[in-house]
């Protein structure tokens, strides 16, 4: 084969010579995989939320009322409540899951483990919390079954409930590593994978907060 | 090359052949088992297709106890076809090519690899399993609510359930290929393979890629909506209790628009690989066609209320506009392969066959599609077997045609051996005939008025003799598909021993052995163009 006498590789014995792959800098491949994967959530919820705004914009009640929240939930989802509270818990954490990421970029072990299990804990009491609220708001009469708008109350919130949950489980996991050693500020893509999509549910959770409790 | 190739020194492991296969994360072995895997389910989707036909070879109800069994039959037809033979067959030949092409060792996570092929059988038998809990889905593959929904007209309980959960499945492994494809062709290509140098197969493998991972979760949050809607007394699509049927349609074909070019991109990749092999030319117009490419991606998105227009409640002018947009980006790739077969030096193998049954029935698909997108034409056509004509000139005449084009051009690099020319040419004529049989009389009928969907029509419509030209058609299909399944199964042991090159191929894939190593490359030839392989033949590579 004439192609032989053109290979790149400088050491033709060797099985991988000549297939050094792209990895002059750039972004790291988990680290692009879990952007992709951001991508794709952020589509999941835009279903969501055009499902939403749709049946908000169409939503007529039993009377032929056009008012949203109708008129028997009118008060339910105040945003200065317990909810505030889980709010704030769920921003703070992200702060301190930043904290953590900084400090293992400068192989700060201590203070990484420490501020990964703030995020940890936080993320679990959001979590809680969050089941508290549910159950106050079942006891308000406010359900699944409840009409459009108990619907996409708890579809939207639940289902951000349920990528919380996921983030807990990913956060448990690296947690776990940590503190058995496999991170340092060479090598740590498992927390900045986890860190970006931590955020990423926080961000959503705004966004939610705002369009459910004020708009 | 085979005279650079190390030996392992390691030890060999005495693991089973099957536990070898089942365990494996080699890109290679799981596009093999996705390509298995696919066709199995064309199998099975491929028999219900001719329960459909039998059915309705003549008026009246003689094949099937009654209606409700029909509208199982069919939709489970449609949902098999397109969620589990078409799309992953297309991702199981990019899976097996796309690594290859670009001189990777294998995909970026080759653990998800195997994830997302493991939950497609697992998806297969959920959708299969709703036959044996008291009825399939019957909703028709798109599942509109209200008929999917528990009401008056509903799709019986447990099928339809077990369909969401299925499809929710294999969107699932489609979105984890698809981000695992995307890092790939972005982290992974070997030295020298630029973006622009890379293979057709690879550019609209990473097309498709962004189309799945930005659309397929957006039908993944329309399923759980209609799950939500079916067992937790939600109201999103129920109009009766506040919600809205057309949303779940608006959010239904946002993904399933975008899922068309899904079904069809790779296809269009396959044979730009086939034809400037088998004309010996480069493919004319190369980067021309990779900017169609991306075209066809982007408009993609905005077309998806052309399935709406007779709800009355999407912007006819838009949607029908952009539409015909399409066809401009589509009409370049046309000219591409016309050009690049044009004046070649053609070798009439089976790849090239196939590849050339595509450009004829693709190109019929394509402008009954343009017809389609005309706002009053499709208002009398919405709903007819028009549309069904239509569907199948594209995604079988296109991208069945293309799927096989693929299956016959890599089965020497999958397994060493050559496929039987003459039990391959046999299979494309009956195919070929059998194709036009069913389908083109399914125009007529749709010009005639027949509506989709229906068990039973009238003897005196004037649709008898087209619906029993449509059944023969129907199992001469099914006929053409036994030489290939016997073709497989001779090669395998008796085929003719392939060697690396069998084609002269221009792409990555044939400068290793067939089948590859593990690793794919003992050395790679120097990549100065989107023909290293070629290059490197004819020694165009040399300093």
């Amino acid at each position: 084969m004439s192609a032989d006498s053109h290979a790149l590789a400088p050491a033709d014995h060797s099985p991988i010579s000549g297939l050094a792959h792209d990895i002059r800098g750039g972004i790291s491949n988990p680290i692009l995989g879990m952007l992709l994967f951001i991508a794709s959530e952020i589509m999941f919820f835009a279903g969501l939320f055009a499902a939403y705004f749709s049946t908000r914009a169409n939503f007529v009640d039993a009377n032929g009322v056009k008012e949203w929240p109708p008129s028997e939930f009118a008060d339910i989802l105040n945003p200065f409540s317990l909810i505030l509270v889980a709010t704030v818990i769920l921003i703070l954490s992200s702060v301190t899951l930043q904290m953590a990421l900084w400090a293992i970029r400068r192989d700060d072990r201590t203070g990484f483990l420490r501020n990964m299990a703030f995020t940890f804990i936080l993320g679990i009491t959001f979590l809680l919390l969050q089941a508290y609220d549910y159950s106050l708001l079942f006891q308000e009469g406010l359900t699944m079954g409840s009409g459009p708008f108990g619907t996409t109350y708890f579809t939207l919130t639940g289902f951000h409930g349920a990528h919380v949950f996921g983030g807990v489980i990913m956060l448990g996991v690296v947690l776990y590593r940590g503190m058995s050693g496999q991170f340092s500020s060479r090598h740590h893509d498992a927390v900045e994978a986890a860190s970006l999509y931590w955020h990423f549910v926080d961000v959503v959770w705004i966004v939610l907060f705002t369009i459910l409790y004020f708009l | 090359m085979a005279t650079h190739a190390l030996r392992p020194a390691a030890p060999t492991y005495s693991r089973g052949r099957l536990y070898e296969w089942l365990t494996t994360t080699d890109h290679k072995k799981i596009g093999i088992m996705y390509v298995i895997n696919s066709f199995v389910f064309f199998l099975i989707g491929g028999i219900l297709a001719l329960v459909v036909r039998t059915e309705l070879a003549q008026p009246g109800l003689q094949f099937l106890s009654d209606e409700s069994v029909y509208n199982q039959i069919f939709t489970m037809h449609a949902t098999l076809m397109i969620f589990m033979f078409v799309i992953p067959m297309l991702a199981g030949l990019g899976n097996y090519a796309v690594p290859l092409m670009i001189g990777a060792p294998d995909m970026a996570f080759p653990r998800i690899n195997a994830l997302s092929l493991w939950m497609l059988p697992l998806a297969g038998i959920l959708l299969v399993a709703s036959f044996f809990t008291g009825g399939s889905a019957a909703a028709g593959w798109t599942s509109y609510p209200p008929l999917s929904l528990d009401g008056p007209l509903k799709s019986p309980g447990t099928g339809q359930d077990l369909w969401i959960v299925g499809l929710i499945l294999i969107g699932t492994s489609s979105i984890l290929g698809g981000i695992n494809f995307l890092v790939t062709i972005f982290k992974m290509r070997a030295p020298g393979m630029t973006l622009f140098r890379m293979p057709i197969m690879v550019w609209t493998v990473l097309v498709t890629s962004v189309l799945v991972v930005m659309a397929t979760p957006v039908i993944t949050s329309a399923l759980v909506m209609l799950f939500i809607d079916r067992n937790y007394g939600g109201r999103f699509f129920d109009p009766f209790g506040g919600g809205s049927a057309v949303l779940y349609q608006n959010i239904f074909w946002f993904y399933s628009h975008p899922a068309v070019y899904v079904m069809i991109l790779p296809a269009m990749g396959v044979i730009s690989e086939v034809l400037p092999v088998f004309s010996r030319k480069p493919l004319f117009g190369f980067k021309a066609f990779i900017f169609a490419t991306a075209g066809i991606g982007a408009l993609g998105f905005s077309v998806w209320a052309h399935h709406m227009f007779t709800t009355g409640s999407v912007f006819l002018p838009f949607f029908s506009l952009m539409t015909f947009l399409i066809a401009v980006p589509t009409g370049v790739k046309m000219f591409n392969w016309v050009f690049t077969l044009f004046r070649g030096q053609l070798t009439f193998s089976t790849p090239l066959i196939f590849a050339i049954g595509f450009l004829t029935m693709f190109l019929i698909g394509g402008i009954n599609g343009a017809f389609s997108a005309s706002v009053p034409v499709d208002f009398a056509l919405h709903d007819t077997y028009w549309v069904v004509a239509h569907i199948h000139y594209v995604l079988f005449g296109g991208s069945v045609f293309g799927i096989f084009a693929g299956l016959y051009y890599w089965f020497p690099k999958m397994s060493g051996r050559m496929l039987d020319e003459g039990l391959g040419k046999i299979q494309f004529v009956l195919m070929f005939i059998g194709f036009n049989l069913t389908f083109f009389p399914m125009q007529m009928l749709g010009l005639a008025g027949m509506p989709r969907r229906i068990a039973d029509y009238a003897a005196d419509a004037g649709w008898n003799d087209w619906n029993m030209a449509a059944t023969i058609g129907g199992f001469l299909i099914a006929a053409s598909i036994l030489p290939f399944i016997w073709n497989v199964f001779v090669s395998l042991r008796n085929g003719k021993i392939a060697g690396d090159d069998p084609w002269e191929g221009n792409t990555l894939e044939w400068a290793t052995s067939s089948p590859p190593p593990p690793y794919n490359f003992d050395h790679l030839p120097e990549i100065r163009s989107e023909r290293p392989v070629f290059d490197a033949r004819h020694g165009r590579g040399a300093h």
